[in-house]
């Protein structure tokens, strides 16, 4: 009888995985649990506009570094944080090769939106952003928490303190305009990408990608900006 | 018995054995099925079938013949065979399904069909074609063949012209391309499954006959330009029409004759040559520069009105000519079908208009195809759906514009793409181009040529459109031999072959084939003359339109067979090819063509000359009625015309004498 | 519409063959109807190149009715030109203006490598469609056409899809060089069909492997490709070929362990 034609291996992980969808699906679906991570992130920031000299947040913050459900997520986080970025990566050099010679002459700006062909660089941004980031609140606060006894932690004087100087406060807004246009794109990317395409919930999803990134990096970018010209004491 | 064109009606041999099984009409094909020889399946897989050309027919039979076990290579000269030119079939595709309880069945496609060809064609063929049509219709659907639809879910049909039931199936104004695919799906399947090898960027360049019966090709990779020898059991030819002969027409710029052409000097007959059709609505010609003519759906022609200014020359823009003095010569001539009058008829009607002096637009060669009228109809039709009583001009305008745009939006696109003209405010410029050939290679009726083992499908044979060939029937041609028809005949053939062992390409009528061509690529390449291939073509297709096309008569067809004669010396002493063979050289490939083109030119002449009737798509101005219409002449020339090639510029006429059992002949008439 | 005539400067793509490197080559050519298409024009300068005894510029072409998807030019920094929905065969001189300087390059992706000047090899969409884009219903088998009714819409939805013309604009377009909306748009036209559905898992699957083999990139939803192609076929193949895999992939227990 006739012969079928290849038939890809299914069931296997590996293999659904291997595929640039299969990757780029992980990608989107890290994107979200990373979007939803960012509002708890800004909700909890967000407390210091309370003006209450950082009592609140530095309270919601220990209870963050100290409840074992928000450590394990924690570290839920960073797994996921580094697959969006490996994945990434692995997608980008692949698209990167599907070119091998370049156009001379080509006028993207004709047929897409500048911010949507520029998320890998914005991605390293963010990430180099993020290593400055994490570096000025993330290490210390564990060093305390592991090292030293675990005292009381001052996060919003240390906020305060590293945002009196200009030039941080400078860094933070471009990582932050980095993060907009990631998101921006990002947001109704990942859903384009998870397969959700409608043509009632499309325009919806859309639509909350913008206000969303709007919302997210004017709360963000308020705190440095806040602290630094001193609206909030 | 060699002689020229002068002398031929003198000498012809007996009548054609078409192979038409016993039995009563609707009884042939069923009882050519019971009795056929088969072929068993494990002898399939020895025997090797050459496909060539990749449109309806070749793609449809090639996934069929590989489907069934046959070891199948398909050739076409496009860079995949998604891209033949079928895919550019706008309408539709006929089928006697009768889903619209109008009364239609397949005697009825078979009468139409019979009658919409001028009774030029083979009963026996047609019936078949109308037999098989229903199952077409299943197949594609079946392949995922997005059809248009019903609310109900159910198919969708519409009417075309020259008959009076809807029995149309279509896809938007893509039916073709739809179809296609459909076929090239199952193609590029069985090319999974290793059942096909496709050979794309690839051209025939010739046939191998050894001891009398077809076994192979000589074809050429465009692309590296090296020739290779391919042996095959059987040959099918799927090569589509020879329009392109007029250099200007709505064909693809690379549809050629040459496939059909080599068989032909290879000993296949030539059949009706001079059966070209002229479709009514295409956009006019701009300037010289062009290449190659639109066509326009002839759905149009259901809603749009045809016209000319009564006055000579008149200088004043179409919408500014008031409603009296405009001539709608087609409801003026043909009172009963108005503007759906068959192809042919429009066609000419629109000739006469022109050359009398009454054209439009910068070239004078151009009638109007007036929507206003729809526009005003429908606006009228949709303000009442809506309750609007007394709807200003300007709603009737905004509505009646959205129902035509439903209708024919992407006509009108493309119309305004290419003449930057808006069809909505202002008529449309319409000429006839050449569209399709009725004519080609003579198929017996299991589509075997005159060399054993040769087959010819779709519009490469010229067996079931007669003089005329009616909307939406191609694709229904095509895809009929291909899939329903050629599985079985091209068995019965090779049913006596399972003890061929496949000929060694070494073999050496392989050799001597390639040495041929090898030869005649080199003597093209050596000329290295001063006139480049595409002007040679221009002035071929000059002669042919003007002393060849929508009109003819026995001086003018004289005249050009001694043009084309003479053109093709010139050609032969003066083209100009640079580059080289053994590269991607697209000159060589269209020189080739050319040169074919001009001995197919000086047939067609021969064969219109021969034809001294009127009947569908040809015209002789000598056989008219003294109101203008064509008259046929079933007393002489109830016969279908298949040329022997016998060297240079001689051919041997045989006549097959066409037999009507079923219908009787009728002048048509659409008054 | 008034006519006029131009001069114009081309920068065109040369490129010998799949194995030598390519440059561009000036020419100037005058008297340019704006009637003509853009092929047209090509033809003028080839006519010209051909009297000079130089090789005319190669590039593929054939129906010239912007549906059999041959034509392929990237033409002043877009694929088929500045019209949107347009081939290049149907792009006409009127886009241009007296004076203008008019680059043309052939499509650049690993999957479709040069052949000639502006001619690539774009076999790699015939293999994708080997691998699953077809109803495995042999000739002969179908039911009856209207034995399975079809939703309107679906169909209407899927002849949108079907609609593509294989030409690889969106491939030319895309800065991935990503065949995905070609890969959707089959997929989907046969998810959205009954007749699709016995194969539906294995299609997908199968073809986006083959896709990835050719060396095409990954969507990364700039939607250049939907704003480029010629017919005008929607992103949302895209997102249904990704939910198509995701379906196959995560939901079906077809295939082997």
């Amino acid at each position: 009888m006739l012969k079928q034609p290849q038939i890809f291996l299914l069931m296997k992980w590996g293999n659904f995985f291997s595929t640039t969808i299969g990757k780029k699906s992980m990608v989107a679906a890290s994107g979200i649990f990373l979007i939803l991570f960012l509002v708890v992130h800004a909700g909890i920031n967000a407390c210091i506009f309370l003006n209450d000299g950082g009592e609140t947040f530095n309270t919601v913050a220990s209870f963050m570094s100290h409840n074992w459900i928000m450590r394990f997520l924690e570290l839920g986080l960073f797994v996921v944080l580094i697959a969006h970025f490996v994945q990434a990566m692995i997608i980008e050099r692949k698209n990167r090769a599907a070119r091998p010679v370049k156009y001379h002459f080509s006028q993207p700006n004709k047929n897409s939106k500048w911010y949507s062909r520029y998320m890998a660089i914005f991605g390293i941004l963010i990430l180099l952003f993020l290593i400055m980031h994490l570096s000025q609140f993330f290490i210390g606060t564990k060093e305390a928490l592991y090292f030293e006894g675990d005292p009381y932690h001052d996060l919003y004087g240390e906020m305060q303190e590293v945002f009196s100087h200009g030039w941080i406060v400078a860094l933070y807004l471009v990582g932050l305009i980095a993060l907009f246009w990631h998101l921006l794109q990002g947001f109704q990317s990942a859903f384009h990408t998870l397969g959700l395409s409608h043509k009632k919930y499309a325009p919806i999803i859309k639509m909350m990608g913008t206000w969303y990134s709007v919302i997210i990096i004017l709360l963000f970018a308020l705190m440095p900006l806040s602290m630094y010209f001193g609206w909030i004491s | 018995m060699r002689k020229t064109f002068l002398t031929t009606e003198k000498y012809y041999s007996m009548s054609l054995n078409a192979k038409i099984p016993e039995g009563n009409i609707n009884q042939k094909w069923e009882n050519y099925k019971g009795h056929v020889k088969l072929v068993n399946t494990a002898n399939k897989r020895k025997i090797e079938i050459v496909v060539i050309g990749t449109g309806l027919a070749g793609a449809s039979a090639a996934a069929t013949l590989g489907e069934l076990g046959y070891k199948v290579k398909a050739f076409c000269f496009q860079d995949s065979p998604r891209r033949a030119h079928s895919i550019a079939a706008q309408g539709g595709i006929n089928a006697a399904k009768n889903y619209q309880n109008d009364g239609d069945s397949v005697y009825r496609l078979f009468y139409d069909t019979v009658k919409g060809g001028d009774y030029r064609s083979r009963e026996a063929n047609v019936y078949r074609l109308a037999e098989v049509s229903a199952n077409i219709i299943d197949q594609c659907v079946a392949q995922g063949v997005p059809f248009a639809r019903e609310y109900g879910g159910l198919l969708s049909n519409r009417s075309f012209g020259g008959v009076q039931v809807q029995r149309t199936f279509y896809a938007a104004g893509q039916t073709g391309q739809q179809l296609l695919l459909g076929a090239y799906s199952a193609l590029e399947r069985q090319v999974a499954l290793g059942n096909v090898t496709m050979y794309s960027r690839h051209e025939m360049l010739d046939i191998v006959v050894v001891d009398g019966k077809a076994r192979g090709i000589i074809a050429r990779d465009l692309v590296s330009g090296k020739l290779e020898r391919h042996f095959g059991h059987a040959v099918l030819l799927c090569s589509g029409g020879y329009g392109n002969v007029f250099y200007l027409s709505t064909n693809a710029m690379g549809s050629n004759v040459t496939a059909a052409w080599k068989a032909h000097k290879k000993g296949a007959y030539f059949a009706n040559p001079c059966y070209t059709q002229i479709h009514p609505t295409c956009i006019p010609l701009s300037g010289d520069h062009q290449s190659k003519l639109t066509l326009m759906s002839e759905s149009l022609r259901n809603d749009g009105r045809i016209w000319v200014p009564k006055q000579k020359d008149d200088p004043r823009k179409g919408i500014d000519i008031p409603e009296d003095e405009r001539d709608y010569y087609l409801e003026r001539r043909y009172p009963a079908f108005g503007n759906l009058v068959p192809r042919d008829v429009a066609s000419r009607a629109a000739k006469e208009r022109c050359d009398a002096g009454y054209g439009v637009g910068t070239t004078k060669m151009a009638v109007y195809l007036d929507f206003a009228d729809a526009i005003q109809r429908y606006g009228h039709i949709e303000a009442g759906k809506h309750g609007i009583h007394n709807p200003s001009s300007e709603e009737v305008i905004k509505m009646g514009r959205e129902v035509v745009a439903e209708k024919y939006g992407n006509l009108f696109e493309m119309y305004e793409k290419i003449t930057g003209e808006n069809p909505y405010e202002r008529p449309m410029r319409i000429y006839p181009a050449v569209h399709y050939t009725m004519g080609g290679l003579w198929v017996d009726y299991e589509l075997q040529t005159s060399v054993p083992g040769l087959y010819a499908l779709g519009e490469a044979n010229f067996s079931d459109h007669g003089a005329n060939r009616l909307g939406a029937s191609a694709l229904m041609q095509g895809l009929a031999d291909g899939y329903f028809v050629i599985p079985y005949t091209v068995g019965n053939y090779l049913a006596g072959e399972i003890g061929t062992v496949p000929i060694p390409t070494s073999h050496e009528a392989f050799e001597k084939a390639e040495n041929e061509v090898s030869a005649r690529i080199e003597k093209l390449m050596s000329i290295k003359g001063t006139e480049s291939v595409e002007s040679f073509h221009k002035r071929l297709g000059k002669i042919l339109w003007n002393k060849c096309g929508m009109a003819r008569n026995e001086q003018g067809l004289k005249e050009a067979i001694e043009e084309v004669r003479a053109l093709r010396e010139e050609f032969w002493n003066n083209v100009r090819i640079p580059g080289d063979i053994n590269s991607f050289n697209n000159e060589l490939d269209k020189a080739g063509r050319v040169a074919d083109f001009m001995e197919l030119g000086e047939l067609m002449c021969l064969d219109a000359l021969d034809r001294k009737e009127s009947c569908g798509a040809h015209f002789r101005e000598e056989s008219q009625t003294p109101d203008g219409e064509a008259k046929r002449d079933d007393s002489h020339f109830s016969y279908v015309a298949a040329w022997e090639f016998k060297g240079g510029n001689n051919w041997e006429l045989h006549k097959e004498d066409l037999v009507f059992d079923e219908i009787h002949l009728t002048q048509r008439s659409y008054k | 519409m008034e006519h006029y005539n131009m001069n114009l400067t081309l920068k065109v793509w040369r490129q010998k063959n799949s194995d030598t490197k390519g440059h561009f080559e000036t020419f100037k050519v005058g008297d340019i109807s704006s009637e003509m298409s853009f092929l047209e024009m090509f033809d003028v300068l080839n006519e010209r190149l051909v009297s000079e005894n130089k090789e005319p510029v190669a590039f593929d072409h054939d129906c010239r009715e912007g549906i059999c998807g041959a034509c392929s030019m990237y033409i002043d920094g877009e694929p088929h030109g500045p019209w949107a929905k347009t081939t290049t065969c149907q792009l006409h001189m009127r886009a241009f203006k007296d004076g203008d300087t008019i680059v043309v390059e052939p499509w650049r992706s690993k999957a479709f490598p040069v052949i000639k000047d502006l001619m690539v090899d774009r076999s790699a969409f015939d293999r994708i469609i080997q691998a699953g884009g077809f109803v495995s219903v042999n000739t002969g088998n179908a039911v009856d056409a209207n034995s399975l009714p079809i939703v309107r819409y679906k169909a209407e939805e899927a002849f949108n899809s079907a609609a593509c013309i294989g030409c690889g604009a969106c491939v030319a377009a895309c800065k991935n060089g990503s065949a995905m909306l070609f890969v959707g748009a089959k997929v989907s036209q046969l998810a959205m069909l009954p007749q699709g559905d016995p194969e539906r898992t294995t299609r997908v699957l199968n073809m986006v492997a083959q896709m990835d083999k050719e060396g095409f990139g990954n969507c990364s939803n700039t939607y250049a490709c939907e704003a480029e192609c010629p017919k005008g076929i929607s992103v949302a193949n895209i997102a249904r070929l990704n939910h198509e895999y995701l379906r196959a992939g995560l939901c079906s227990e077809e295939g082997d362990l």
